[in-house]
């Protein structure tokens, strides 16, 4: 990995935050916020301008994260960024004071307006204000500084903060995406391991694809992934370091081991161990190396998934019968089962807010992504096709991201709204699947 | 009828008489649950059987099929096999890996009981990952929803 990689990853405390007032801050007569869990909303129209820049580099760079920034707010489906031929204040004088009239009469509410500085000790520093328009009020004040090769992660950050002032909620837009890149013919998949920026910047392959490689999961607090390989034709659970690429299997069974996540606090992987064929759930501890058996039954039992809290886990079992969803202690005690619709349910993920589960559905033949509260209570169907399954959770729990087949055709990521709105076609280099999402980067 | 004419009719009925025989070996199943003949098996007539959906029990002619398996391997006392566990498209992709696992395990306990000591018989599952035809008709379905004999 190249040494630009390498800070990228390896930086903590990545950013200095300073707050930055200079105009007092009034309280906003009708303050702009965004309610996200009600319905289809009208998208805020926001006006991003280029940060400024006082060199040729300064420019491009203020350019270039004032478009990152704009395209992740857009995809939120939240707001609606202005073109900018239609800005009517330049640059100049916004850098003095705002005119509010000029970005009111062209239909702005927010205005986001930053200035770029390259340092003589080499630091990149960023410096955003979010205004109310209509309020002629400050909102957000920040500066940040960081390697100038980082610029793209100001972006998200500054994203993430313009996010969470309008709507309430944490952001998303820091965070990366691991999947399954699949080429070739159906009876013989290359499949390999890539992981990008959530905006699709950044691809990189991980795996060569000489090995069939499945279901990758972030740790909560190291930069690795546990994932299903069939190195050397045997199916098993592996560890694989994200900045050495270090490959390490987990543990020493006896069986095919899949279907692995890491527990809330990154110490252990939970995942089904199949003998004679039968599958359970078995957690295993990454320091200690000790094993639990967490399910004692003949049916199938796999897709182990931990709440946030590390209490309780979802998984999947056929032991009633059925493909169902079914809650246990997270020492594998008070087993109950919690969905009950018409169909058969898989793939249970607990969302990083602790309040849902999402899950894939299959009836009659059609596949469902939906989400139910813990209680297996008040079922919500999301998005529907031939083939979709396997959602993640975004970090702030108010997005989903799956995979989408239709019959014949190729295979990619998409990501939806717990609404059931703004559902995206994700952009990726091959067809995909099996998508994870990161949490927010330290 | 000219000479030349009545041999080609004779060639021309020979080829298609030979093409008949070929293609009630190539492996194509027309429905569920029905046996096909593989090339390359060496001496056994079908390499694989099938199952219903979402189901691993062996059907009666499953059972005949691993009942030549079994004859095969205690004919090879040194041969050593896989069992392939697979499933179909409609499920999701981790149940698939558990469902395969039974399959091939359903398969290895009848030759386990038809005599065969265990330690001969490797399974592995490859879920829904490897479909036997790409489709997306019933028809193919069937005919990944199997578990396959491989030697090696």
């Amino acid at each position: 990995m190249n040494p630009a990689a390498r800070a990228f990853y390896s930086q903590l405390a990545l950013l200095t935050i300073l707050l930055v007032a200079t105009v007092p801050m009034r309280p906003a007569l009708a303050d702009i916020t965004i309610d996200i869990t009600r319905g289809q909303i009208e998208p805020l129209p926001i006006a991003i301008t280029n940060f400024q820049g006082s060199n040729e580099e300064e420019i491009r760079l203020g350019r270039d994260i004032a478009r990152v920034l704009t395209a992740d707010l857009e995809r939120s489906g939240l707001f609606r960024p202005i073109d900018q031929a239609a800005f009517i204040q330049g640059l100049g004088s916004l850098n003095v004071q705002p005119r509010f009239g000029d970005w009111r009469v062209i239909g702005a509410q927010a205005l986001v307006q930053g200035a770029v500085r390259l340092q003589p000790n080499g630091q990149l520093r960023t410096e955003v204000r979010l205004w109310d328009v209509f309020g002629e009020a400050q909102l957000v004040g920040r500066a940040y500084e960081t390697p100038p090769d980082n610029w793209r992660r100001v972006a998200h950050i500054v994203a993430d903060a313009i996010y969470k002032r309008i709507t309430g909620e944490d952001g998303y837009f820091d965070t990366r995406i691991v999947y399954v890149s699949e080429s070739g013919p159906a009876e013989r998949r290359v499949k390999r391991l890539a992981i990008m920026d959530q905006d699709g910047a950044n691809h990189k392959f991980l795996t060569s694809g000489q090995e069939l490689v499945l279901t990758p999961r972030f740790s909560p607090t190291t930069q690795e992934i546990t994932y299903l390989s069939y190195f050397n034709d045997r199916p098993r659970v592996y560890l694989l370091n994200i900045e050495t690429g270090r490959q390490e299997v987990v543990g020493d069974f006896p069986g095919m081991t899949f279907a692995p996540r890491f527990s809330p606090d990154g110490n252990k992987v939970i995942m089904s161990l199949a003998t004679d064929g039968n599958s359970e759930v078995y957690t295993m501890d990454l320091r200690t190396r000790k094993i639990g058996r967490l399910t004692k039954n003949p049916a199938i039992d796999t897709s182990p998934c931990y709440s946030p809290d590390g209490r309780q886990i979802v998984f999947n079992s056929d032991r009633g019968g059925s493909q169902q969803i079914y809650l246990m202690d997270a020492d594998g005690g008070n087993v109950r089962r919690i969905s009950f619709g018409d169909g058969r349910y898989a793939t249970p993920v607990w969302s990083p807010r602790g309040d849902l589960i999402a899950f894939t559905k299959m009836k009659s033949g059609t596949f469902y992504i939906g989400i139910m509260n813990t209680d297996g209570s008040g079922e919500r169907l999301l998005t529907q096709g031939f083939l979709v399954e396997g959602p993640t959770w975004a970090p702030n729990g108010r997005v989903l991201m799956f995979f989408r087949e239709e019959r014949g055709r190729t295979v990619r990521l998409h990501s939806i709204d717990l609404t059931g709105y703004n559902e995206r076609e994700m952009i990726t280099p091959t067809d995909a699947s099996d998508p994870a999402w990161s949490p927010l980067l330290p | 009828m000219p000479l030349k004419t009545i041999l080609s009719l004779i060639a021309v009925v020979a080829l298609l008489a030979g093409c008949e025989t070929a293609s009630e070996g190539s492996g194509s199943a027309s429905g569920g649950g029905q046996q096909t003949a593989a090339a390359g098996s060496g001496g056994i007539s079908n390499d694989r059987v099938f199952y219903e959906f979402d189901r691993s029990d062996l059907k009666p002619q499953s059972r005949k099929t691993i009942e030549s398996w079994a004859s095969w391997m205690k004919g090879n006392p040194a041969s050593t096999v896989v069992l392939e566990g697979h499933a179909d498209e409609r499920g999701t992709r981790e149940y698939n890996l558990a469902l395969g696992d039974r399959r091939a395990q359903s398969a290895k306990n009848y030759l386990v009981a038809l005599g065969v000591k265990p330690n001969r018989v490797r399974t592995v599952s490859y879920g829904k990952e490897r479909p036997a035809v790409a489709g997306h008709s019933e028809q193919s379905w069937a005919q990944n929803r199997r578990s396959v004999m491989a030697r090696r």
